[in-house]
């Protein structure tokens, strides 16, 4: 057989594109934390403080900005899967801009998000 | 599947080196791949240092070059050399491309490596094994369907109708599309693949056909249509300029306009 993935120079939107499947795996894990959070809440304060402790540790912000990171990559790049569905952007010019569009966005929607999470002490 | 690694016994070796000839100009090196199916051993890099002062300023005219002065075991095909016939599709410098109208000049880097199309049984050299690939083209039935009598001349079409056409007649079947795509190397088995997705929509806008609801029954499933995710290598690498990934959406766009 022959060499792929070795022998391959990446594009753009070959990236994007394994990204968003990874992202999407992400926020599974995401989803299961955030259904602890909620079990936590309701197995009353002492459980519920143990597991603010847990997300509020340096893993646990690591964790969580990465899931802020993967959550809004996702978006945006739904949003764009969403569009090629109407079989609009599909011409490579728009591929290329839209695919950088989505990173950065995920980029500053991220940290955006914590900008403002330290502005109002959440961390 | 996902097998991201290659198997045991296409992981590829280093090979012989062949040094510039005495006398030459200006040298570039290019890095092979070479599989001798009737030896035991493994595929492996072969690199070529060539006098590029000496050659046409193809890859194609350096694989040529190669063949002629340096290596005459070296394997690949080759027929129009003018970008028509598809023949020397390959993957030069991580790219899918035709190997006569790609400049070695355009390839970046100090080296260039040249291999066969990806994910491919191989032959020889830089010659795959496209078998798959043209009973996949075979199986959208890229003929004209008709049920009504046949017209006293020919089946005509407006000007309009015909420009539907444009973008999607002018493959050359070269399989760099097809062989570019993640998601034909893991399922390249049931997933027909960008080159075929495109003639089947060539088939399924054409105005005179009259076998649409089949054609679409057919790319109806899991597999055969649906494995493309959009990640849009069809597109980037076809040395035509077309746009499989955009027909593919086309089909995709045509199997929900029927049901809503």
């Amino acid at each position: 057989m022959s060499p792929h993935l070795t022998v391959w120079r990446w594009h753009i939107t070959m990236l994007t594109s394994i990204l968003h499947r990874a992202s999407g795996m992400a926020l599974y894990g995401g989803a299961l934390i955030a259904a602890g959070w909620a079990v936590s809440l309701a197995s009353g304060p002492d459980v519920y403080a143990c597991y603010m402790g847990l997300l509020g540790s340096i893993l646990g912000k690591v964790v969580l900005f990465g899931l802020t990171l993967a959550l809004f990559y996702h978006l945006a790049n739904g949003v764009r899967h969403l569009i090629w569905d109407t079989g609009h952007g599909l011409d490579i010019k728009s591929a290329n801009a839209s695919a950088w569009a989505a990173i950065a966005f995920a980029i500053a929607a991220t940290v955006a998000v914590w900008v403002l999470a330290a502005m109002t002490g959440a961390l | 599947m996902v097998e991201l690694a290659l198997p045991k016994n296409s992981r590829i070796q280093k090979g012989r080196h062949w040094p510039a000839p005495a006398g030459s100009g200006k040298t570039k090196t290019f890095k092979v791949y070479r599989y001798d199916p009737e030896g035991t051993q493994n595929p492996r890099w072969d690199t070529y240092e060539v006098d590029v002062a000496a050659c046409g300023p193809m890859v194609l005219d350096v694989l040529i070059h190669i063949k002629n002065t340096m290596d005459p075991t070296l394997a690949f095909r080759r027929s129009c050399r003018e970008g028509v016939c598809g023949s020397c599709a390959m993957n030069i410098g991580g790219r899918n491309t035709l190997a006569c109208t790609h400049g070695w000049e355009e390839v970046p880097g100090r080296e260039c490596a040249i291999s066969p199309l990806p994910h491919m049984p191989v032959v020889k050299d830089l010659v795959p094994d496209l078998t798959l690939f043209y009973a996949q083209y075979a199986s959208v039935e890229p003929w004209l369907h008709t049920e009504t009598p046949e017209p006293q001349k020919e089946w005509i079409q407006s000007p309009q109708d015909r420009e539907k056409l444009d973008g999607l007649y002018e493959c050359i079947l070269c399989a760099c599309c097809t062989t570019s795509c993640p998601s034909y190397w893991w399922n390249g088995e049931k997933y027909l693949g960008p080159a075929a997705l495109l003639h089947a929509y060539r088939w399924l806008i054409d105005s005179r056909d009259e076998a649409t609801g089949e054609r679409l029954d057919d790319l109806e499933d899991p597999f055969k249509l649906y494995r493309c995710h959009t990640i849009m290598n069809c597109a980037q690498v076809c040395p035509k300029g077309l746009n499989p990934a955009k027909a593919i959406a086309e089909v995709k766009k045509m199997l929900v306009d029927r049901v809503v």
